[in-house]
């Protein structure tokens, strides 16, 4: 890894620096474009104390839920967390802390993260539990209330494509919440499908500039799929 | 009778017009993709970042890197566009969807909903419906009118915590359609063969009941 080239041949190396107590920031959504290998790195690494800041915390036995099982996660910064029975024992046992936040919020807060935006106003959670103990600012007739940004000592990103640069393309809805993510780490990890020569990747086509990138390594992905739908042909 | 789950979507379909964006929630909102009428273009919005969602995918189609907000796999229409999710909330916190459908636990006279959190329960979240009330201008709830316990679901004030405040206008409930404005439930139809009395019975808030309630057809 030196210059722009951004490439890393281990999973030791794309996740190395990673320490007990860091806050991760993880793109994905349920199961789909999500980390797995870099979430399995983690686990293998086995650092404590984790602050996860993920849409979901995935499934036993797979994606984030993995972590839970040496109980390396202290707590989770998530919209929706209902498809996982360890994640409900432990949450239960208040061995895990969980602070739901509405999932627009939430890319938001990782959106102003990466662009350098400390807070922002929004009319989401007004009046509801998470509105509670928030400033609250009237604009043209209507409450908002301040949500902080978030930022991660580390964010860990799935993409179809990436070059040596950085620049990433991501595949169908596995784009998700992996740009916000990749904008908010203070070290962004990238695993990807593909790793692609430099002028592949039509530059006005590139979903995540390389800019925000700073490690990429190419992995193979199971990509379970949680809720399998289909109709007869 | 009370509506059927597919006869709920089928009258909120007909709330639906051609060039419309919506999102539709999990559940009976989800139903109503089956019951566009012909001939009308609607575009679904699915808040993990699609728009112009298609039907549930053959056996061959299926792309674990195409999903629903509901983590179904799905496909995508023609004229679809993907993209992240702060480019999704910012469609549905700007304004920008033209109809959002969700379930409730309870709604009240002020147009206030609970949807995500029964105290004492676990709770898993609310997803982007906390967003989606909030952005949303036009807002269908679709629920059954009371428990099954016979509580109505259609309260003075809301019991449970709130999704969002002062935000829903229109309710489809098993057995009646019902605006909300000015602190009060109006009730505009019922549902075929569900009396008037039966209604007001079980509706907790304020009920407007006009001289003539006008029987759903299907």
């Amino acid at each position: 890894m030196s210059g722009f080239n951004k490439v890393v041949q281990s999973y030791d190396e794309a996740m190395a620096g990673l320490t007990d107590n860091m806050t991760i920031i993880a793109g994905g959504f349920g199961l789909c474009g999500i980390p797995e290998n870099l979430i399995a790195q983690i686990k293998k690494s086995g650092v404590k104390g984790l602050t996860i800041v993920s849409n979901n915390c995935g499934v036993d036995g797979f994606g984030l839920g993995i972590l839970l099982e040496d109980r390396q996660i202290k707590k989770m910064v998530s919209s929706y967390v209902g498809e996982n029975a360890l994640f409900e024992k432990q949450l239960l046992a208040g061995e895990l802390e969980v602070e739901l936040t509405p999932q627009g919020t939430l890319a938001e807060k990782m959106r102003a993260g990466g662009a350098g935006i400390p807070a922002f106003y929004t009319a989401t959670g007004y009046g509801t539990p998470v509105g509670e103990g928030k400033e609250v600012r009237e604009f043209n007739g209507r409450n908002y209330i301040l949500e902080e940004s978030i930022t991660g000592d580390f964010a860990i990103v799935k993409a179809w494509k990436a070059d040596r640069y950085g620049n990433l393309v991501f595949r169908h809805t596995a784009q998700n919440f992996n740009p916000m993510a990749a904008t908010a780490g203070k070290i962004t990890v990238v695993e990807v499908e593909e790793i692609v020569e430099p002028g592949e990747l039509d530059p006005a086509q590139i979903h995540t500039p390389g800019i925000y990138v700073d490690r990429v390594i190419k992995g193979t992905f199971e990509k379970r799929i949680e809720q399998r739908t289909v109709r007869s042909a | 009778m009370a509506l059927t789950r597919e006869q709920l979507a089928q009258r909120v379909a007909r709330e639906l017009q051609d060039g419309y964006y919506v999102n539709l929630g999990i559940g009976i909102p989800t139903l109503v993709a089956n019951y566009v009428p012909k001939g009308m273009e609607v575009m679904l919005q699915s808040e993990n970042g699609l728009l112009g969602m298609g039907p549930f995918p053959t056996e061959d189609e299926i792309d674990a890197d195409l999903i629903n907000a509901g983590k179904q796999t799905v496909t995508t229409i023609k004229g679809a566009s993907i993209f992240n999710s702060a480019e999704s909330f910012a469609m549905i916190r700007g304004g920008h969807v033209d109809l959002t459908v969700l379930g409730a636990f309870e709604v009240d006279v002020q147009g206030n909903i609970a949807s995500w959190m029964i105290p004492g329960k676990l709770i898993k979240g609310m997803g982007g419906a906390m967003d989606l009330v909030a952005g949303a201008d036009n807002i269908i709830v679709t629920m059954t009118h009371a428990s099954k316990h016979g509580e109505s679901k259609l309260l003075k004030q809301c019991t449970l915590p709130l999704t969002g405040a002062g935000c829903i206008k229109k309710v489809v409930t098993d057995l009646a359609y019902i605006e909300i404005a000015d602190n009060k439930f109006w009730l505009k139809e019922r549902a075929p063969g569900v009396s008037v009395d039966e209604i007001i019975k079980l509706t907790a808030g304020e009920l407007v009941v006009p001289e003539v309630v006008p029987e759903m057809e299907f």
